[in-house]
C-alpha cells in the first residue's frame, strides 16, 4: 500500500526508569491508508497508547527510534515547530477521559477557538462562529448557548462530544481516538461510537481507535492491530480478527469478551459450539510481562496454552496466515491454526503438541 | 456569589469584634498601670489618680469597653496616651510607609518566586531546578535582619565609599513628594523582604506546576499544536496559581500589618515600628488600633482570596 496516509516503521520507544530501560514499544510497523479506520487493541501496558502519542510527538523523556511517515514526511524527524503545525491541524487526538482532558478553567468555546486560532489567522468572532458550528456538528443541543459553558457543566457524553468537536475543528486527515469510550456509561458509549462513525464517513478522514475492548471497534474498524508487550502480534481485516483469529492472545481477548447481545451484528458469542462450559467468560491467565525484563522468545509464551519449545527461544515475526497476505500473525503455530471454538483449539493443540517436548503448565483451553 | 460575600463580610466583622474583646481582656488582665507610667516615678497618689481619671481608666472595664466600641462605630479609635494625636491619624500617617514597603516587595517576590518556580518545574531535576533549590534554601535559612544588614553593607556602605550614592541607607520619602527618592529609599527593604518571602513561592509554584503539568488537559493542549510557552503560561500556570494566591493573600496582609524587623533595620516609620513602640509604652489605644487594623487586613485578604479563587476557577463559582 504505497498510498498510505501514515506509515510507521520499526517504531521503538524506551523510557529510562530507576529499574532500567523500559521498552514500551518494541518495533511496531503498520500502514494506514487514507480514509480508513484502524483499531488498535491490547491490554494496559501493551504500548498502544504510547505508540500513538509518539507519532504525535507527545511522549516526553523517551528515546524514540524508527519512522512515522505522514503524508510522506517523517513526523519523528521533524523540528518541534513543524510537528506543532501537524499536531491538531493534520492529526488530531481525542483522549480517554473528557473531564480531565478539557481544561477546567476555560469555556469550551474558548478551548475550541484556541485550537482554530493556533493554526489559522482568523478573528475571534470567526473562530467562535466556527466553534458553534462544530458543537452543532457533534450533536450538542443549543450550541449557541452551550459554547459559553465550562466543561464541568456538561455530562460525560457531551464532554466527549466537545473533545471530538475540538479535534475536528481543522478537518484533520487523521483522528486518533485513545480509548474514547472507556470513561463513559455503556449507553453513552454506543452514541459516541455512532458519532465517530458518522463523522468519519462524512469527513472522509482516517481514524485510529485505540482500545482494550474489541467490542468498541467491532462495527467500524477496517483493519485491526492486536498489540502485546510493545509489539504488533496480529494484524488482520476486522472480520478475520473476529472469526478467524490466529494468535492465541487474540483468541484469549475474544474469549474474555462477553457476548454482545445488546449490539446487533457484531460478535459471534465466543465458542458458539454451545457446550455449557463455553458460556462462561475466560480470562487470560497470568499477567502481561514486565517491559523492563521482557521474556525471551515470544513475549506471550509464559501465558500461552499452546506454547512450544521454539516459543521460549526465538521471537516470532509477523508473517501471513492467509493466501493474500492481509492477515498476519506473530506466532509459531502453523497458518491454518485459526478460528475460535473447540475445533480450532484442537487444531492448535495438535500443532503445538508436535513441537513440544514438555507440556505447557498454563491450564486454560487445554482442560 | 453575593450571598456568599455577605456571609463572609458578616463573619469578618464578628472576627474583628472578637479581636477587640481579646485585646481588651489581655490588657486589663496584665499587671500594669499606664497612669503611673505617665505620671512619672515621683508623682503623688493624687496626681496618678488625676491622670487615671483623665484617661478614663478609673471607670469599670465594661464601661470603658462600651465607650471604646461606641467610638469605634463612629470611626474613632481614641487618643494615644503619650502623643497628643488621635489613633486613627497616627495609623494613617504610618500606613503609607508600610503599604509602600509591602506592595513593592510583593511585586518583586511574585516575579521572583513564580518565575523561578515555573522555570524549575518545567525542567525538573535539571541544572536550573537545582540552582533554584540552592537559591531557595539560601534565603530560606537567612533571617531578614541579617540579609538587610548585608545588603546595607554592600549596596549602601561599600557603594557609597566607591562613590555610587544610588541606594539610600534608611528613612522614608513619601511617593507624592519625590517618586525617585521614594523608590531609592525602599529598594533595599523591598529586596530584603522579596528575597526572603519569594522562597515560599518558588517551592509552592514549582510543586503546583509539577502537578498541573502532569494533568491530561496539558497533554490536550500540546496535542492541539500550541506553542510550549502558551501551554505553560495559559494552560498550566493558570491552574497552578490557586495555592499561590492563598499564600499571597495571607503574606500581604501580614506585611501590611507591619514588617517589624525590616522596618527596624531600615529605619522606616511604618506600622511595625508603631506597634513595637505602643507595646513598650503600654499605649492601649494604639495597641488596639494596630491590632484591629492588622486583623482587618487579614479578614479582607481572606475575603479577596476567596473572590479571586472564584475568578480563577469557575467550578468554585457554582458550589
Amino acid at each position: 500500500m504505497s498510498a498510505a496516509l501514515l506509515q510507521v516503521r520499526d517504531l521503538r520507544v524506551t523510557f529510562s526508569t530507576p529499574d532500567g530501560p523500559l521498552q514500551a514499544v518494541r518495533g511496531v510497523d503498520f500502514d494506514l491508508p487514507a480514509g480508513t479506520v484502524m483499531g488498535v487493541v491490547g491490554e494496559s501496558g501493551s504500548g498502544k497508547s504510547v505508540t500513538m502519542l509518539t507519532v504525535l510527538g507527545l511522549t516526553q523523556g523517551a528515546q524514540v527510534s524508527g519512522q512515522a511517515l505522514f503524508e510522506g514526511r517523517d513526523l519523528l524527524a521533524m523540528s518541534a515547530a513543524e510537528q506543532r503545525k501537524v499536531r491538531g491541524a493534520r492529526i488530531a487526538m481525542v483522549f480517554q477521559d473528557p473531564l480531565s482532558s478539557l481544561h477546567p478553567h476555560y469555556r469550551v468555546g474558548w478551548q475550541i477557538a484556541e485550537m482554530i486560532r493556533a493554526h489559522e489567522p482568523v478573528s475571534r468572532a470567526e473562530a467562535r462562529r466556527r466553534a458553534v458550528e462544530l458543537l452543532a456538528m457533534v450533536g450538542i443541543p443549543q450550541p449557541q448557548r452551550r459554547i459559553d459553558d465550562y466543561p464541568h457543566q456538561f455530562s460525560g457524553g457531551m464532554r466527549q462530544r466537545v473533545m471530538i468537536a475540538m479535534a475536528l475543528a481543522l478537518r484533520p486527515r487523521l483522528l486518533i481516538a485513545d480509548e474514547p469510550t472507556t470513561a463513559l456509561d455503556v449507553t453513552v458509549q454506543s452514541q459516541i461510537l455512532d458519532l465517530l462513525r458518522r463523522l468519519q464517513a462524512e469527513l472522509g478522514m482516517a481514524v485510529i481507535i485505540v482500545t482494550h475492548d474489541l467490542g468498541v471497534i467491532a462495527e467500524m474498524a477496517h483493519e485491526v492491530l492486536v498489540m502485546y508487550a510493545g509489539q504488533v502480534v496480529e494484524r488482520a481485516p476486522r472480520r478475520a480478527i473476529y472469526y478467524r483469529p490466529h494468535h492465541p492472545y487474540t483468541r484469549g481477548l475474544l474469549e474474555s469478551l462477553p457476548a454482545r447481545t445488546g449490539l446487533p451484528g457484531t460478535l459471534p458469542a465466543p465458542g458458539r459450539a454451545g457446550s455449557a462450559q463455553r458460556q462462561r467468560l475466560r480470562p487470560i491467565a497470568g499477567q502481561p510481562p514486565s517491559l523492563i525484563r521482557v521474556p525471551p522468545g515470544c513475549p506471550f509464551h509464559p501465558r500461552c496454552p499452546f506454547v512450544m519449545d521454539v516459543c521460549r527461544r526465538e521471537p516470532p515475526r509477523l508473517r501471513p496466515v492467509d493466501v493474500n497476505g492481509s492477515h498476519e500473525s506473530a506466532c509459531w503455530l502453523p497458518p491454518e491454526a485459526v478460528g475460535l471454538g473447540a475445533e480450532a483449539d484442537a487444531r492448535r493443540r495438535a500443532a503445538a503438541g508436535s513441537g513440544r517436548i514438555q507440556p505447557a503448565e498454563a491450564g486454560w483451553g487445554a482442560a | 456569589m453575593l450571598r456568599f460575600l455577605v456571609r463572609r463580610v458578616l463573619f469578618g466583622i464578628l472576627v474583628l469584634w472578637v479581636v477587640t474583646v481579646v485585646v481588651f481582656a489581655i490588657f486589663f488582665l496584665a499587671p500594669h498601670d499606664p497612669a503611673r507610667l505617665i505620671a512619672g516615678r515621683m508623682a503623688t497618689p493624687a496626681t496618678v489618680a488625676a491622670v487615671r481619671h483623665n484617661l478614663g481608666l478609673d471607670r469599670p472595664v465594661y464601661v470603658q469597653y462600651g465607650s471604646f466600641v461606641w467610638n469605634l462605630l463612629h470611626g474613632n479609635l481614641g487618643y494615644s496616651y503619650y502623643r497628643a494625636q488621635p489613633v486613627t491619624q497616627l495609623l494613617l500617617s504610618r500606613l503609607p510607609v508600610t503599604a509602600s514597603l509591602a506592595l513593592g516587595a510583593a511585586v518583586l517576590w511574585l516575579l521572583i518566586g513564580v518565575g523561578i518556580g515555573v522555570l524549575a518545574a518545567v525542567r525538573p531535576r535539571s541544572l536550573e531546578d537545582r540552582a533554584a533549590t540552592v537559591f531557595a534554601l539560601t534565603f530560606y535559612s537567612m533571617p531578614p535582619f541579617l540579609l538587610g544588614l548585608v545588603l546595607l553593607y554592600l549596596l549602601f556602605f561599600r557603594l557609597h565609599l566607591a562613590g555610587v550614592t544610588f541606594f539610600a541607607g534608611g528613612g522614608y520619602t513619601p511617593l507624592t513628594q519625590d517618586p525617585l527618592g521614594w523608590a531609592q529609599h525602599l529598594l533595599l527593604p523591598w529586596i530584603t523582604l522579596a528575597l526572603v518571602t519569594s522562597v515560599t513561592y518558588i517551592r509552592l509554584t514549582r510543586g503546583s506546576m509539577l502537578d498541573v503539568l502532569g494533568e491530561d488537559y496539558i497533554r490536550t493542549a500540546r496535542s492541539k499544536g500550541l506553542g510550549e510557552l502558551r501551554v505553560i503560561v495559559v494552560h498550566a500556570l493558570r491552574s497552578a496559581l490557586a495555592p499561590v494566591v492563598t499564600q499571597f493573600g495571607v503574606d500581604l496582609a501580614t506585611l501590611l500589618g507591619g514588617a517589624i524587623v525590616t522596618e527596624q533595620v531600615f529605619g522606616l516609620p511604618g506600622l511595625g515600628q508603631l506597634s513595637v513602640q505602643s507595646v513598650t509604652n503600654q499605649d492601649l489605644p494604639v495597641i488596639i488600633g494596630t491590632v484591629i487594623l492588622f486583623a482587618f487586613f487579614i479578614v479582607v485578604a481572606n475575603i479577596l482570596v476567596d473572590v479571586l479563587y472564584a475568578v480563577l476557577d469557575p467550578r468554585v463559582r457554582l458550589s
